[in-house]
C-alpha cells in the first residue's frame, strides 16, 4: 500500500537530509515565521514543511500534481484533517503497546506484534470508512488514487483474513517445528510448520508408531524453560515476519501522517493569511529555460506573519531576465523584496500557493542566498575571507538554472575591489545560466552593468519620494549615485 | 636431494634448544613489550621461547630469512594462514569433544575436528606447491605433505568423515510442542507458516525493514530436554549414529605430529610479519639484513626503534629514522647530544636490529648489514638508587666488570649513561678506560653518554650526535648524525632564542 500524495511516483521522505544551505536559506529568507505558521504548534508538521520547502520539486508536472491535491485539501479540509488524525492515533496507539519488561524473545515480539496488528485493524477500518464516504468529493489524481487503493486493498475479505491469522498466531493446538542437526548435534534451522490436519490428529494422542515422545514433568522448571527456548527458536521467523508486518503498517501510517502533514501545514497557513485578508494564488510553474518571472502584488509572507496589518506587495516583470539588480534607499524594501522572491520561489516549487495576487515563474534548480553577514567579533580581520569562502561554497553547488539572491555581497571591502569581484562573479553566474538577484549599494557595480544596456538585465530601485519617505515599492529605475545614507544618518542622529 | 622436513624454524633440529626465560637485555631494548604485543592473540602457540632463543649460525639465519621472505608473498601467506585458521578451528572442536558430557555431542565434535583437520591438510598440500615457495623450509614441507596427503591412511580418514557428515546433514526431523508434551518425528514436507504470514501482509511491504530476528546464544552444552530430543532423533536414524560411534573409537589418533609442529612453529613468522606489517602500512621500512659472523662493516639505513614507533603510531606521531655506518676499524658508537633528543632510542634501535637479525627475521630499517653477536650485554641507567649513590656506582661497576669478563670480540655491548652516578671527572676517567678495554676486546659497542670527551677518543670510536632544528633550537629533531660532539652549542642556541645570551642580556638590560 502506498500513499503517493506528495509525489506521483515515490514516497515523500521526511527524514531525508536537508540541503547544505538550509541554514543560510532559513536565516536569509526568514523561513521561521512561515514554518511556524504552517506548524501551528505541531513540531512534526514543522519538520515536514521545512523539508518540503527546502527540497522542492523540479518539474512543472510534479508541482501541478501537488497543487491539485492541495486544492482538494482546501475544499475538504475537515476530511483531510480527520485522516491525519487517524494516522496520528494509529502511531500513538502503537507506542502504547508494551509487553512487560521481559527481554526481547521471539515469543514476546510476536505477542506484541499481534496486539499491534489487532489495533491497527481498527484504524484501517476507519480509513476504509472515510474512503467509502468521501472519495467522491475529491477530484485530484493524488487523492482519487489514494482512496481507490484504500478501498481495494482493505477489502472486507482481506481484513477478515488478517483477523483469522491473528487468531492462529495464539497457537491453541501447540506448535510444530522442523529442524536439522547443526554443530555438535544441536538442532538448528527451526521452522514453524503448518500441521497437516489429519496427521496432527494422529500424532496428538501419542499413540503414533512412527515418532517418539516424552513429557516434561510438572516440576521441571529448567525443562519448561528449555521448551520455551526451543519454541522461541521456532517462532523466530514468524515473529520477525509478523513484527515486520506491524512495522510496515506503522510505516504506512507514518508516511500517511507525513504526507498529510504538508497539506495540513498549508491549511494552517491558509487560515492564518485568510484571517488577515492577504491574497494567495496558485502559481504557474514554467520550464527553467523560459526564465519567466512575473508577479502582481507579491509580498513577503514571513513579514506579513510578523507584523500588524497588511504589507506592501510588489509587481515585477522580469521575464527573460538573467540578472535583476536592485538599488535604492535604505529601509526602502529591497531586502523584503528579495526575500519575497526567494520565498515565493520555494513555495511554488514545493507545490504550495504563493503570497501574491498572481505569480508565474520558471522553476529553478536551487535557491541560494549570499547575504552580507553582520560583523563577527571573533573574526574581525577575516570578513572578506569569510564572504569569499561562502561564495566559493555556493559556487560548488549551484548550477545552471539556479537562483542566486545576493544581498550586499562583497561590501566587506572597498567599493572598487568589491565591485570588481562582484562583476566577475555576477558575470560568470549569469553566463552559466544562473538567475541572479542582486541588492547592492556598490554604485560602481550597478552603474557599470547598467551602462551595458543589456536586455537580459532588469534594474529596480526602491522608491523614495521627494520628501524622503519610502513607499517600500520597487520600480524599474537606473542606479543613482547615492544610497541615501544621509537619510539614515539624519534619522539616527536626529539631524534637522 | 633435500633433507626430510623437520622444522620450519631450524634446518637442523638439534640447533633448537629453546630458552624459556627472557634474555636479560629484553627490557632494556623494550623487546619485552614488542614481543608481548606481537604475540598477543597467539597465546595458544606458546611462541615466546622462539623469540627468546637467538641463532648463532648465519646459515640458520638465512634458512629462516628464506621462509620469512616466502611468507611475505601474499599468495604463500594466504595458504598458511588459512591452514592455521583451520587448525585452530580443529582444536576448538577437539576441546569441546573433550569437555562435553553427552556422548552424542562428544562424538559429533570429534567428527567435526577430524573433518576440519582433513580439510586443513588437503588444502595446504594442494595449494602450497602451487604458490611455488622458494625457501628450503617450505619446499621440504611441501614434499612431506605430498607424501602424507597421498597416503591410504589419510584418504581413508577423509572419505569416512565426508560420508558421515553428509548423512548427518541429511537428517531432518520435527518437534511438536504442546504444553509439556514433546513429540519427535521425521519431517514430511509440512509447509512453512512464516511464508504464509509473509504472503498475507505482503501488500504492506516496504523497502528495507527492521530485522526482528533474535540471535540465540548457542552454548555448546545441550540442556536435558534437547538431549532427550537428540536421543530420539538418533533412534529415528540408527544407521548413521551407529557409524558415528564406531568412527570415534577407531580414529582416536588421527593428528600427525609433523603437521602439528609446523602449525605451531610457523606462527613465529606470521606473528612477526603481521606486526611488521603495521609499520610498513605507515610507510616504515623493514629489510632482510645481510649477516656475518664476524665484526666487520656494520651499516644501517633508516632504522627505527620498534617499541617507540609502536606507541607513536598509536598516538599518530611521526617516526624519525636513523642510520649509521661503521667501517673497519670503527666499532664503538658514542652518542651525545641534548636530553630527550633520541639518544637512548638510538641505542635501543641498534640493540633491536642486532637481536632481530639473529632471530632470522626482517629488521626495522631500509637496509642493514649486521653482525650476528655471540651475546648481547647491556648496562642501562635505572631510576632507582638515588638515595644510595655509593652503592649504585659500585653496583654499576660490578655489573660492567662482569660484562667485560663475559664479552668476546663478537659480542654487542650497549651502555646507556653508565657512568652518571659519579662526578664528571670520575665518569670521564672510568668511561675512557672502559671504552679502551672494549676497544681492545674488539666488541661492537654503543655508548650513550653526556661526556663529550668519550666521543673523540680513538679511531675505533665514531661520534654520533642528537641534533636540533637549526631554525628553532628548542625543537629536537631526534635525528642522530655522525659528527663531532657539540659541547654547549645546544644550550647557547636556546639562550639566544629567549634573548638570554651575553649580548642580548647586555642590550636588554641597558634599555
Amino acid at each position: 500500500m502506498r500513499v503517493l500524495l506528495m509525489h506521483r511516483d515515490r514516497d515523500f521522505d521526511p527524514g531525508g537530509g536537508l540541503p547544505e544551505n538550509t541554514e543560510d536559506l532559513t536565516r536569509d529568507l526568514g523561513l521561521q515565521p512561515l514554518l511556524q505558521a504552517m506548524a501551528s504548534g505541531d513540531d512534526f508538521v514543522y519538520e515536514v514543511a521545512r523539508k518540503a520547502l527546502l527540497d522542492g520539486l523540479s518539474e512543472p508536472e510534479e508541482i501541478l500534481y501537488r497543487q491539485r491535491a492541495l486544492a482538494d485539501c482546501l475544499e475538504e479540509a475537515e476530511v483531510v484533517r480527520e485522516i491525519h488524525r487517524v494516522a496520528i492515533e494509529a502511531i500513538e496507539g502503537e507506542r502504547k503497546v508494551f509487553v512487560g519488561l521481559l527481554h526481547d524473545s521471539p515469543r514476546s515480539i510476536l505477542n506484541r506484534a499481534v496486539q499491534v496488528l489487532g489495533m491497527f485493524l481498527g484504524h484501517l477500518r476507519r480509513l476504509r470508512g472515510l474512503a467509502d464516504e468521501h472519495a467522491g468529493s475529491f477530484s485530484s489524481e493524488a487523492f482519487g488514487r489514494f482512496f481507490e487503493m484504500v478501498r481495494r486493498d482493505l477489502s472486507d475479505d482481506y481484513l477478515a483474513e488478517v483477523e483469522r491469522h491473528l487468531g492462529e498466531l495464539e497457537f491453541g493446538r501447540g506448535m510444530l517445528f522442523s529442524a536439522r542437526l547443526g554443530r555438535g548435534n544441536r538442532g538448528r534451522d527451526y521452522v514453524l510448520r503448518v500441521p497437516r490436519r489429519q496427521r496432527l490428529l494422529e500424532r496428538l494422542p501419542f499413540g503414533d508408531r512412527s515418532g517418539y515422545g516424552f513429557t516434561v514433568p510438572d516440576r521441571d522448571v529448567s525443562g519448561f524453560r528449555a521448551l520455551d527456548e526451543l519454541s522461541d527458536r521456532g517462532l523466530n521467523r514468524v515473529a520477525d515476519v509478523t513484527a515486520r508486518s506491524a512495522d510496515n503498517i506503522l510505516g504506512f501510517f507514518e508516511l500517511l501522517r507525513a504526507e498529510l502533514a504538508f497539506y495540513v501545514g498549508c491549511l494552517n497557513l491558509r487560515d492564518r493569511l485568510a484571517a488577515r485578508g492577504e491574497p494567495l494564488c496558485f502559481p504557474t510553474p514554467e520550464p527553467i529555460e523560459k526564465k519567466a518571472l512575473s508577479a502582481r502584488g507579491l509580498y513577503d509572507v514571513s513579514l506579513s506573519l510578523s507584523v500588524e496589518g497588511r504589507v506592501v506587495g510588489n509587481d515585477i516583470d522580469a521575464d527573460g531576465k538573467g540578472l535583476v539588480m536592485i538599488t535604492g534607499a535604505n529601509q526602502g524594501g529591497k531586502s523584503t523584496f528579495l526575500r519575497s522572491v526567494g520565498l515565493a520561489q520555494l513555495m511554488m516549487q514545493c507545490g504550495m500557493f504563493v503570497p501574491a495576487g498572481s505569480f508565474r515563474a520558471s522553476i529553478c534548480s536551487g535557491v541560494f542566498t549570499h547575504y552580507r553577514r553582520e560583523e563577527d567579533e571573533r573574526m574581525r580581520s577575516g570578513r572578506l575571507d569569510e564572504e569569499l569562502g561562502r561564495m566559493g561554497r555556493i559556487a560548488e553547488r549551484i548550477g545552471p538554472g539556479g537562483m542566486l539572491l545576493c544581498n550586499e555581497s562583497f561590501s566587506s571591502t572597498n567599493e572598487r575591489e568589491g565591485s570588481e569581484m562582484a562583476r566577475q562573479v555576477v558575470r560568470a553566474m549569469v553566463e552559466s545560466g544562473v538567475r541572479v538577484f542582486f541588492v547592492t549599494h556598490l554604485y560602481d557595480l550597478a552603474r557599470s552593468l547598467y551602462d551595458r544596456r543589456d536586455g537580459g538585465m532588469l534594474f529596480l530601485r526602491a522608491e523614495r519620494l521627494p520628501d524622503g519617505s519610502r513607499t517600500f515599492r520597487l520600480l524599474p529605475g537606473e542606479p543613482l549615485p547615492t544610497s541615501y545614507g544621509w537619510d539614515s544618518y539624519r534619522r539616527i542622529f536626529e539631524v534637522a | 636431494m633435500e633433507k626430510t622436513f623437520q622444522s620450519i624454524l631450524f634446518e637442523d633440529r638439534r640447533a633448537g634448544e629453546l630458552r624459556a626465560a627472557e634474555p636479560t637485555f629484553f627490557s632494556d631494548f623494550r623487546l619485552d613489550a614488542v614481543v608481548e604485543e606481537l604475540l598477543s592473540g597467539r597465546e595458544e602457540y606458546d611462541l615466546a621461547p622462539f623469540f627468546h632463543t637467538p641463532l648463532r649460525e648465519p646459515g640458520e639465519v638465512t634458512y629462516r630469512q628464506e621462509v620469512a621472505r616466502d611468507l611475505e608473498r601474499g599468495e604463500v601467506r594466504e595458504v598458511v594462514e588459512d591452514f592455521a585458521r583451520r587448525m585452530r578451528a580443529m582444536r576448538e572442536c577437539l576441546s569441546l569433544a573433550g569437555k562435553l558430557h553427552h556422548e552424542l555431542q562428544k562424538q559429533r565434535w570429534f567428527l567435526d575436528a577430524a573433518g576440519v583437520y582433513c580439510e586443513a591438510v588437503r588444502s595446504l598440500a594442494r595449494e602450497l606447491p602451487q604458490r611455488e615457495p622458494a625457501s628450503r623450509g617450505l619446499r621440504a614441507l611441501s614434499d612431506y605433505l605430498a607424501g602424507y596427503a597421498g597416503s591410504e591412511e589419510f584418504s581413508g580418514l577423509e572419505e569416512e568423515v565426508r560420508a558421515l557428515r553428509e548423512d548427518l546433514a541429511g537428517v531432518v526431523y520435527t518437534v511438536h510442542i504442546r504444553g509439556n508434551r514433546v513429540r519427535v518425528d521425521t519431517y514430511e514436507g509440512e509447509e512453512d507458516y512464516g511464508d504464509e504470514i509473509e504472503r498475507v501482509f505482503a501488500r504492506f511491504a516496504r523497502g528495507a525493514a527492521k530485522d526482528h530476528r533474535v540471535r540465540f546464544r548457542d552454548p555448546p552444552e545441550l540442556g536435558h530436554v534437547e538431549e532427550r530430543i537428540l536421543e530420539l532423533v538418533a533412534r529415528l536414524n540408527p544407521d548413521v549414529f551407529g557409524r558415528l560411534d564406531e568412527f570415534c573409537r577407531r580414529r582416536r589418533d588421527y593428528l600427525d605430529e609433523t603437521v602439528a609442529a609446523f602449525d605451531r612453529e610457523v606462527q613465529f613468522y606470521l606473528a612477526y610479519l603481521e606486526y611488521a606489517g603495521r609499520f610498513r602500512e605507515a610507510g616504515l621500512p623493514f629489510c632482510y639484513p645481510e649477516v656475518s659472523e664476524e665484526v666487520g662493516e656494520t651499516r644501517v639505513e633508516e632504522g627505527f626503534d620498534l617499541a617507540l614507533a609502536a606507541s607513536l603510531l598509536r598516538e599518530g606521531g611521526s617516526v624519525v629514522k636513523n642510520g649509521f655506518h661503521l667501517r673497519h676499524p670503527e666499532r664503538i658508537l658514542v652518542v651525545t647530544g641534548p636530553n630527550q633528543g633520541g639518544k637512548t632510542t638510538f641505542a635501543r634501535m641498534v640493540g633491536q636490529l642486532h637481536y632481530l637479525a639473529s632471530l632470522g627475521l626482517p629488521v626495522p630499517a631500509a637496509e642493514a648489514h649486521l653482525h650476528i653477536p655471540d651475546a648481547i650485554f647491556t648496562h642501562f641507567e635505572r631510576e632507582e638508587g638515588v638515595e644510595r649513590l655509593r652503592s649504585k656506582l659500585e653496583d654499576d661497576l660490578v655489573r660492567l666488570h662482569e660484562i667485560l669478563r663475559e664479552a668476546t670480540g663478537e659480542s654487542l655491548i650497549v651502555l646507556n649513561e653508565s657512568f652518571s652516578s659519579t662526578t664528571l671527572e670520575d665518569a670521564a676517567r672510568i668511561g675512557t678506560d672502559l671504552l679502551g678495554r672494549i676497544e681492545r676486546l674488539g666488541a661492537l659497542c654503543v655508548c650513550v653518554t653526556f661526556i663529550d670527551e668519550l666521543a673523540t677518543l680513538r679511531e675505533e670510536t665514531v661520534s654520533m650526535v642528537g641534533t636540533v632544528d637549526p631554525e628553532d633550537p628548542s625543537v629536537r629533531t631526534f635525528r642522530i648524525v655522525r659528527k663531532p660532539p657539540e659541547g654547549l652549542a645546544y644550550a647557547l642556541a636556546l639562550a639566544r632564542k629567549y634573548g638570554l645570551t651575553y649580548e642580548d642580556l647586555k642590550r636588554r638590560v641597558k634599555r
